[in-house]
């Protein structure tokens, strides 16, 4: 992403932003709400087209606030969907690595707020993308599941997978290279 | 990849409420003959249009639940990340969609023409023009859904928006089904020119929601 600049709502949010992230990499996007963490995002999931700069992007993985998945559907299947069209194999064991496997069966529909949460990191984590973008990961959860998704960014990471975080709470999950962004 | 988009539709269709444009369809006709009287020979002249009618009116029904639900979920958004190109999300609703509305309808026109007291040859004319005019009666809703996802009144508008570019449809197919005979052929076209344009301008749509 090199020298990037965002207009939302008629203001401009950032300009001249340049990131990138390397193989293994995290990278943590940080700063008070309002200043376009979340844009930032979309803007590196090619969602949004910046105002300006270029963004380039390998196969990635994106978890915002919208959790995407059939509400009808048991969550196995629901993340089934997503992983088809990845071409990945990685459900049950996304499943695992969140705590939702006694979860599997059960109808998204019925999840409680903060394992909705982490079954959009499932979704994230099944689809076998090297990067992940992750907005807010940690909002939600309790201790237990902040764990999981601290070993779920080590184990990419080791792996050669890169993270770009957005969030306003510490992130776990190994040493991070910060970005700020303030008015 | 769009046979999964294709029956992820046709399963939310059918888990949703496939059945609902088709007791609509059903009641239009239903209504049809208590509105022009008993006169037999009046509702075999007026049968074929008059399903055609509840077939239009059937096709504004399921416009809310095509593409809002999606957006509002983001799932569009996750299919965008995946490099998914929008025609092809708009061709797999389209497709998804004819696949729980039309052949129902077909269906339901028999009870339909029944109770127009639609004789067999007209019967048949009406099927066929109902076969050909169902598919873009479908792409149309898809495209029209997709231009009003997110906005506030969208059923309503869905509906102003959808009538007008559905009356070429309406005339040819109506007079085809009164055994019109250069109709049929303008259905054909006419419907041929919906379904091969509504793919692009709901593509355009779904690209535009993201911003």
């Amino acid at each position: 992403m090199v020298d990037v600049a965002c207009w939302r709502g008629g203001r401009l949010l950032f300009e001249g932003l340049s990131l990138r992230v390397a193989p293994g990499e995290g990278l943590w996007v940080r700063g008070p709400n309002g200043m376009g963490k979340s844009s930032l995002l979309r803007i590196a999931a090619g969602l949004l087209q910046p105002l300006g700069g270029t963004v380039s992007c390998s196969a990635c993985a994106l978890a915002d606030e919208a959790l995407a998945l059939d509400r009808e559907l048991p969550l196995r299947r629901a993340l089934g969907l997503w992983a088809a069209l990845d071409g990945s194999r990685h459900v049950p064991a996304a499943l695992g690595a969140l705590g939702l496997a006694a979860l599997a069966e059960v109808p998204v529909r019925l999840l409680s707020t903060g394992q909705a949460r982490r079954a959009r990191l499932a979704r994230v984590l099944a689809s076998g993308s090297p990067l992940w973008l992750l907005d807010e990961p940690l909002n939600g959860l309790d201790e237990a599941s902040v764990a999981a998704v601290a070993a779920m960014i080590s184990a990419h990471r080791a792996a050669g997978g890169g993270v770009l975080v957005a969030s306003h709470l510490e992130v776990p999950g190994g040493a991070w290279r910060t970005l700020e962004l303030a008015a | 990849m769009i046979g999964l988009l294709v029956a992820r539709e046709v399963r939310r269709a059918l888990g949703a409420s496939a059945w609902l444009p088709v007791a609509f369809f059903l009641l239009v006709a239903t209504v049809v003959p208590f509105a022009v009287g008993p006169d037999a020979r009046l509702l075999a002249r007026i049968g074929g249009g008059a399903l055609w009618i509840a077939a239009l009116t059937a096709a504004l029904m399921p416009i809310e639940r095509l593409v809002e639900p999606d957006r509002a979920d983001g799932v569009l958004d996750q299919l965008a990340v995946r490099r998914i190109p929008e025609e092809v999300v708009a061709l797999a609703k389209i497709v998804g969609h004819w696949l729980t509305f039309g052949p129902l309808l077909l269906l339901a026109a028999l009870p339909g023409a029944a109770l127009l007291g639609l004789d067999g040859p007209l019967l048949g004319r009406t099927l066929l023009t109902l076969t050909i005019g169902t598919p873009a009666l479908a792409a149309l809703a898809v495209a029209v859904a997709s231009l009003t996802a997110g906005l506030r009144g969208a059923s309503a508008l869905g509906g102003l928006l959808l009538l007008p570019l559905a009356v070429p449809l309406l005339i040819f197919g109506a007079s085809a089904a009164g055994g019109e005979g250069g109709a049929l052929k303008l259905e054909a076209a006419t419907a041929l020119f919906l379904l091969a344009g509504a793919p692009f301008a709901a593509g355009a749509a779904l690209r535009a929601l993201r911003t």
